[in-house]
């Protein structure tokens, strides 16, 4: 019995070891990262044996003066108001579409729903050039419409809720019947809120998806002022690429917003991510 | 009498939701239509022309952009590195994350930090990742080289410049994994577990023969849908290579060559006929992957 909890012990000590190494691992890049973003350029590209933290001050002004410099406010709102706009088109879309699949007959379901499944298969590279062709002509290039344009249905997430809604069960609608609800209704009021945990997953796998998304924002906004924060940092490596300190400074104010998020709203993102387990 | 009645009935309550039916698929539909099929025939009519100004004026060219693709050696070094892309990210991503979801289903204390920290890269853009493993990877001033004391040129030495955006692959898909991972490890009966420990097997073997064949299902759904995924990797590769990178060639991906060909060139003929190959080496994958499934899934 000893033996095994030795046994025991050993094992768990090695889990522990590997564990902490891969904590090193995962965390040095943010590290780097953010030591590297308060110190001058001077220090940051002295190869003396190498300074991990800065000993010539923190310089915290880095960020204010790669705020000011990049427009970071402007950034941070197209991101912001190209995620709203894709998460409520596509959490709207999905969800009515969801439903008439999972729950309802009508003619040419099947038909229908087959469709939804080939564009889930094809790779989307193959939409890209005619969408950017059809955004031109339209005039939406540097947009709000622009970066939305290929969000504004998604097949994914018609697939997605149609489970949610399928999972339910069906004395609920024969129950709302009975009220007098037409199917509208019953829909609205007694279906739909029944999926939230299907809608929140939409809603965060949508908005990582916007917000990680590089080559669509760079081909339909080439103005440094109408791009997201993605394609607004391929510029700046583009131009300032030499400028250490300011590049890891830029990283940093690019990637803090969802971070925080994330942290707040751990559960949702993790068991969203599980959930919907598509193709990010 | 009542008998027909009813039957008139169901008829209207059945036009009714066969109306709201189509109704509410309709959004979506008509999306798919525009945005998605609408560009794939479009895609294909174009990677048989000649690019005119702002997609006007095309002219019809037959197969020559297909010959110029097939017979531009560039065009199969970056199918050739995209696979060698994926045959790193794919396995190590995968057996790491695969690891780390069965350590964090032991009785461990902060599980739920080590989970937060794995699945930090996940809320990353990847122009930002990109962007700070390439400072890592600095030749001259860069951590790593300073850490081993190397003079090594990480991205820019084409011998090795593919594995090094192997790694940044690897290092940002893990938490994804294991989070789909720790779900599979969920979804597995205790039973097993227990009549394996009566048996006698513990740790390694308990893995081998429960946890794998038992988590198989996940397994194949996570390798198929990273290998399409690191076939299209485009966002790491633009960021981290730049145009004058000596090491471009040998490591670009598919994609890469695509965007550069369609939107840096302009030449859209040219790039539609890159995204056709693209897209038919991947559904010759899909298609492989779904042959090859009985034989690697255990269905309970």
């Amino acid at each position: 019995m000893s033996d095994m909890k030795k046994n025991n012990r050993i094992k768990k000590s090695v889990i522990y070891i590997i564990l902490a190494i891969m904590v090193v691992i995962m965390m040095l890049p943010f590290v780097w990262m953010l030591l590297t973003a308060v110190k001058t350029n001077q220090e940051a590209i002295s190869v003396d044996p190498f300074y991990i933290f800065p000993h010539d001050g923190w310089h915290w002004e880095n960020f204010v003066k790669v705020w000011k410099n990049y427009n970071f406010l402007t950034l941070y709102l197209n991101t912001l108001v190209m995620i709203a706009l894709r998460v409520l088109c596509a959490v709207l879309t999905a969800t009515m579409a969801g439903y008439a699949f999972g729950r309802l007959k009508f003619p040419g379901k099947k038909i229908l729903f087959a469709l939804v499944l080939i564009q889930m298969m094809i790779p989307a590279q193959i939409f890209i050039i005619p969408q950017y062709i059809m955004v031109s002509k339209l005039g939406w290039m540097n947009s709000a419409l622009g970066l939305l344009f290929p969000g504004m249905v998604t097949a994914f997430g018609t697939y997605l809720l149609k489970t949610s809604y399928q999972s339910l069960p069906r004395d609920l609608e024969e129950a709302a019947k009975i009220d007098g609800c037409n199917i509208g209704q019953t829909f609205l009021f007694v279906m739909l809120p029944l999926t939230r945990s299907g809608m929140i997953s939409l809603g965060i796998f949508t908005a990582l998806f916007a917000f990680k998304d590089l080559m669509w924002p760079m081909i339909v906004c080439t103005n440094a002022n109408t791009t997201t924060l993605s394609a607004g940092l391929a510029k700046m490596q583009g131009q300032y690429g030499s400028d250490y300190p300011s590049m890891m400074a830029a990283a940093v104010l690019a990637v803090i917003p969802m971070i925080v998020i994330y942290i707040i709203f751990q559960k949702q993102f993790v068991e969203g991510i599980a959930t919907s387990g598509g193709k990010l | 009498m009542g008998i027909v009645k009813k039957k008139m009935g169901m008829t209207v309550a059945r036009k009714k939701e066969a109306i709201w039916g189509l109704a509410f698929v309709a959004p979506t539909m008509l999306g798919l239509l525009i945005l998605n099929f609408y560009p794939m025939v479009n895609t294909v009519y174009q990677s048989f022309c000649k690019t005119g100004d702002f997609g006007k004026g095309n002219v019809f060219v037959g197969l020559s952009n297909y010959k110029a693709v097939a017979m531009d050696p560039t065009t199969w070094q970056a199918l050739w590195n995209t696979v060698k892309y994926a045959l790193i990210e794919v396995p190590f991503g995968v057996a790491i994350s695969m690891l780390l979801a069965v350590f964090l289903q032991q009785k461990i204390i902060g599980k739920s930090f080590f989970r937060t920290i794995f699945f930090l890269p996940m809320v990353c853009a990847p122009a930002a990742v990109a962007m700070v493993w390439k400072w890592l990877y600095n030749q001259q001033f860069g951590l790593l080289n300073n850490m081993f004391h190397s003079n090594t040129a990480w991205i820019s030495n084409p011998k090795i410049a593919w594995i090094s955006v192997g790694i940044i692959g690897v290092w940002s898909i893990i938490g994804y994994n294991m989070v789909l991972f720790i779900g599979g490890l969920q979804e597995i009966p205790r039973d097993y577990y227990e009549a394996a420990q009566i048996d006698g097997a513990t740790g390694i073997r308990q893995f081998l023969h429960v946890t794998i064949p038992l988590l198989s299902p996940t397994t194949f759904f996570i390798v198929q849908t990273r290998i399409i995924g690191a076939l299209t990797i485009f966002d790491l590769m633009f960021m981290v290579m730049d145009k004058t990178n000596l090491a471009l060639n040998k490591t670009q991906s598919i994609v890469y060559l695509f965007y550069t060909y369609a939107f840096t060139n302009g030449n859209r003929g040219y790039g539609a006929a890159i995204v056709m190959i693209l897209v038919a080496f991947i559904m010759v994958i899909t298609f492989l992957l779904q042959k090859t499934e009985k034989r690697f899934v255990f269905y309970n």
